[in-house]
């Protein structure tokens, strides 16, 4: 299970310049370059070996991020980049596994998968850009696209309940939830870096807009548009009687609350709590059976399989 | 309840003359219901066989229910080559009435019924059989005392049949306490007290002659006794496939459930996933990270990975697909067998998406064509089908062991240094993907991987000629691996009238059939496609010896005629003497059935 990896003792500092890839093709501005920049700094700011970084996603405008980043990387189908992700996690604890993709892929088609990969707490960090709309098919209803969106699918206004994603990932089992907004930086990448920190299966939402097809979706929240971007505020466990009033960001319930208010809600961390991951659980088995067997060899075992139908 | 009431019988003696006392091979066909254990019972016989160094096979229907229903159990053993588990049976041993009205059409003139004379009630006036009624409820019963009810009648049957064909008790004793090991003592020694009272049943008196099979050659090297699926699964871990996921579906399942217990000793990994696409994307997430992986699943389930195994042919990510077939369509016959996913395996993707399609012909095949599959996928960087089916997958054979210390196949992943110039997807060479910890130097590329059409780095391409080329790249490594598959040989009759070709399980009925008719006369041969996709070349050789070519499998003859493999082979042959004989009743096939068609003027 466990992989060594050359580690080139003189490796050159990760630098933007080191991971920059292709020029993006999203649209001009896209709230997902500014995703792309803070994800170089994150990198930057971690030095990871940059062979060990792989970037992965699935299908949709904000899924062809691997494409713009020079690591390893690889391009899925849609929806289904959750349990490819996976795999990649759980054969190989040696690489940080960085999944990018977009409200369709996330919360519609890949929806299962979110919540199976959540509920089985596999270790990689997720980051779903979500702008309320199919962008990469030009203009249909997503699933968080707000009640009354006028799309090429609902021209008369979207009439379905939309997705809470933060509601949905608690419930569903994610260990670690952030919500961010594109036009805040400094603070996508603190929620990058904690998200990256958290041993599990780490999500952080990101309000992307999509200049094209929902222009000003998330002003609301963004201070530049007369615009409120309102932070979590965390308990400092500090004993102070405003503590009282900060978020226990391990407290389920309180998590679930916030992510009831209103549109545009709040940023930060909902939730952060540690329980095993899958990762751990399986080594654990593995090194519990392999002691049963004495640390046989591969051919020692299958030979003893063999001896017991002779 | 009678307690050592003699035997029923009638017309056993005015019989006795069709049965020869040392046989080479008997058909013994157990049948009753699926709780009665009658499964158990006969896998002991498979693995004495396999001890005594007989061939062996079995047959096994189960009902789709999910408890209960009627079930049968075949062992077929012989000294000589045991291609198919038999047409009828010699000895039938019946439960219950209706097991009895079920099955006695199976069995053979001279053939010996043994019937559990509390339940049945059979027709002796039909001179045709040897009845030998014992009443085993309640002899078990008695046997046991009480608590166990009839549980344990199967192993009382077991020693019935030990008794009548002289089988190797020390041998069935040892089997039986270490079926039991591990469990408490008692539960052992009430099989064993079970088996005694079966064998010391004076079955003698009635059958005046009893059997003994011609002794095995026990010279060669020990056999290993198991069932098609194990037989994959273990074929697997010596391939050093180390990861995989799947999700359940019958008859795939134990397949997976090999795999989850015994993969983690290797310090390997198998994940129940939360549905079919999970299962196939996370076995590419393996494959990807550098560990060839493995998914399956039976023909719903491949038909919800079939978007992935494109991903696979475009992106060149090696993946192994095990197909244990069933009767299809949708959920169509759960626990029957077909072969009617041969199109599905071929062409079950959108766009032009080459992959490798192999066939197992035999339980020991499927051991070796797991080696063989992950050969392939590993040096073409390919996704790979193995079309198994429900019958090799629960039937059980006996087989020379495997030389593992040959054969064991290396595990590592390759994190080997590229050089500056790496490039995943090269024009001129078969692609060879650096797995995610590989370092490419200052100046290099670092490689994605992707579904979507590519230049030879991995950046998404819309150019046309591009396409073209890589289009070509994908299908030109499928026959560069055709040219490495060997032409097969013919069994049989080297030319001349017919020749027979087959694929999968139909194996051993085709080449009984052969055997079979080349001993009255007839000139006709026979090969088997274990490559169906790509072909071997060279097959129109073949074909051009014989006057005709039957094609026979277990799918239906379609719209025009024509099964799916002999489709196949008349589109890529163009022959017009290429036949189908096809059939869809969920069973495998009869020697008969095919001989009559075969030989019909």
């Amino acid at each position: 299970m466990s992989t060594e990896s050359p580690i080139a003792p003189t490796a050159p500092p990760l630098t933007k310049k080191a991971l920059t890839a292709d020029h993006p093709t999203w649209c001009p501005g896209c709230g997902d370059f500014a995703v792309l920049a803070s994800f170089y700094k994150m990198l930057e700011k971690r030095q990871l070996p940059h062979q060990n970084i792989v970037t992965l996603a699935g299908i949709g405008c904000s899924s062809r991020f691997p494409y713009f980043v020079n690591s390893h990387g690889a391009h899925f189908i849609h929806g289904r980049a959750v349990p490819f992700a996976s795999g990649v996690s759980l054969s190989r604890p040696d690489v940080h596994v960085f999944l990018f993709g977009g409200d369709g892929d996330g919360f519609s088609i890949g929806g299962n998968h979110l919540e199976h990969g959540a509920r089985k707490n596999i270790r990689l960090t997720y980051v779903i850009m979500d702008n309320f709309v199919y962008g990469l098919t030009k203009k249909q209803t997503s699933p968080t696209s707000p009640i009354g969106y006028r799309s090429k699918t609902d021209p008369t206004g979207a009439i379905d309940q939309p997705v809470n994603p933060i509601k949905k990932l608690i419930t569903a089992g994610a260990t670690f939830v952030a919500r961010s907004h594109a036009t805040q930086v400094n603070h996508m990448i603190q929620m990058m870096e904690r998200a990256h920190d958290h041993d599990g299966f780490s999500v952080v939402e990101i309000l992307s807009e999509c200049v094209e097809f929902f222009p000003g979706a998330f002003d609301a929240a963004n201070p530049r548009k007369n615009g409120q971007f309102q932070i979590i505020e965390e308990k400092t466990w500090d004993g102070s009687a405003e503590d009282e009033a900060r978020h226990d960001v391990t407290d389920e319930i309180a998590a679930y609350k916030l992510a009831g208010l209103p549109f545009p809600g709040l940023f930060g961390v909902f939730y952060d709590a540690a329980r095993p991951t899958k990762n751990a659980l399986e080594q654990k088995w593995i090194n519990s059976s392999r002691e049963k067997s004495r640390h046989a060899s591969d051919l020692e075992l299958l030979q003893a399989s063999f001896d017991r139908i002779k | 309840m009678p307690t050592s009431a003699p035997p029923v019988t009638d017309a056993s003696a005015n019989r006795a003359d069709l049965r020869k006392e040392h046989i080479k091979d008997a058909v013994i066909r157990l049948a009753g219901n699926s709780q009665d254990g009658i499964q158990s019972a006969g896998a002991f016989l498979a693995r004495l066989a396999g001890r005594s160094a007989q061939e062996v096979m079995t047959y096994m229907t189960i009902p789709s229910t999910i408890s209960g229903g009627p079930s049968i159990f075949q062992v077929r053993i012989g000294t000589g080559e045991v291609l198919s588990a038999g047409d009828e049976a010699d000895f039938l041993v019946v439960f219950y009435q209706h097991s009895y009205e079920e099955h006695i059409g199976f069995l053979k003139e001279g053939g010996i019924l043994l019937y559990d004379s509390d339940h049945v009630e059979p027709d002796t006036q039909d001179k045709r059989f040897v009845y030998v009624g014992v009443p085993i409820t309640g002899l078990t019963v008695e046997a046991l005392g009480g608590t166990a009810k009839d549980k344990g009648k199967n192993i009382f049957v077991l020693g019935l049949i030990a008794r009548v064909f002289h089988l190797d008790t020390i041998k069935l004793e040892k089997l039986i306490q270490e079926k039991f090991a591990g469990k408490d003592e008692s539960v052992a020694n009430t099989a064993l007290s079970a088996f005694h009272a079966g064998y010391a049943y004076p079955v003698g008196d009635v059958l005046v002659q009893l059997y003994h099979f011609e002794p095995g050659d026990e010279s060669g090297p020990p056999q290993i006794t198991m069932d098609g699926n194990q037989a994959l699964a273990y074929g697997l871990l010596a391939a050093g496939i180390r990861y995989g996921a799947g999700y359940p579906i019958t008859p795939w399942s134990s397949v997976m459930e090999t795999l989850r217990t015994e993969l983690p000793k290797y310090g390997g990994l198998f994940v129940q996933a939360e549905d079919e696409l999970a299962a196939v994307s996370m076995a590419l997430g393996f494959s990807y990270a550098g560990n060839l992986a493995v998914t399956g699943s039976a023909g719903p389930g491949i038909s919800l990975k079939t978007e992935a195994i494109g991903w696979a042919s475009m992106a060149e990510i090696p993946l192994l697909v095990i197909n244990v077939q069933r009767g299809g369509p949708s959920t169509g016959l759960p626990t029957n067998v077909e072969q009617s996913d041969l199109y599905q395996a071929v062409f079950g993707g959108h766009g032009d998406s080459p992959r490798v399609v192999l066939a197992p012909k035999t339980v020991e095949d499927c051991f070796y064509i797991a080696l063989e599959a992950a050969r392939i996928a590993r040096e073409f960087s390919t996704p790979v089908f193995i079309l198994s089916d429900a019958s090799l997958a629960t039937r059980i054979e006996a087989f020379d062991e495997p030389d593992l210390p040959a054969l064991m196949q290396p595990t590592a992943v390759d994190l080997s240094p590229r050089g500056p110039d790496f490039k995943p997807y090269p024009l001129n060479a078969i692609t060879k993907h650096a797995p995610p910890g590989t370092l490419i130097p200052e100046g290099g590329k670092y490689p994605v991987v992707t579904g979507l059409e590519h230049d030879e780095f991995g950046h998404p391409t819309g150019s046309p000629q591009l396409h073209v080329d890589m289009t070509a790249k994908r299908r030109s490594k499928l026959q560069t691996l055709a040219t490495q598959i060997p032409t097969p040989a013919v069994y049989g009759s080297q030319a001349g009238d017919t020749l027979l070709v087959g694929w999968g399980s139909t194996y051993g009925p085709i080449h009984e059939a052969v055997k079979l008719a080349n001993t009255e006369g007839y000139e006709i041969g026979a090969i088997h496609i274990r490559y169906l996709n790509p072909l071997p070349n060279g097959l129109e050789n073949l074909f051009a010896k014989f006057r005709r070519v039957v094609v026979i499998e277990m799918n239906d003859g379609g719209l025009y005629g024509y099964g799916q493999l002999a489709s196949i082979l008349r589109a890529r042959y163009c022959d017009p003497k290429i036949e189908s004989l096809t059939k869809t009743d969920g069973l495998t096939y009869r020697v008969r059935e095919i001989l009559n068609h075969v030989l019909k003027p």
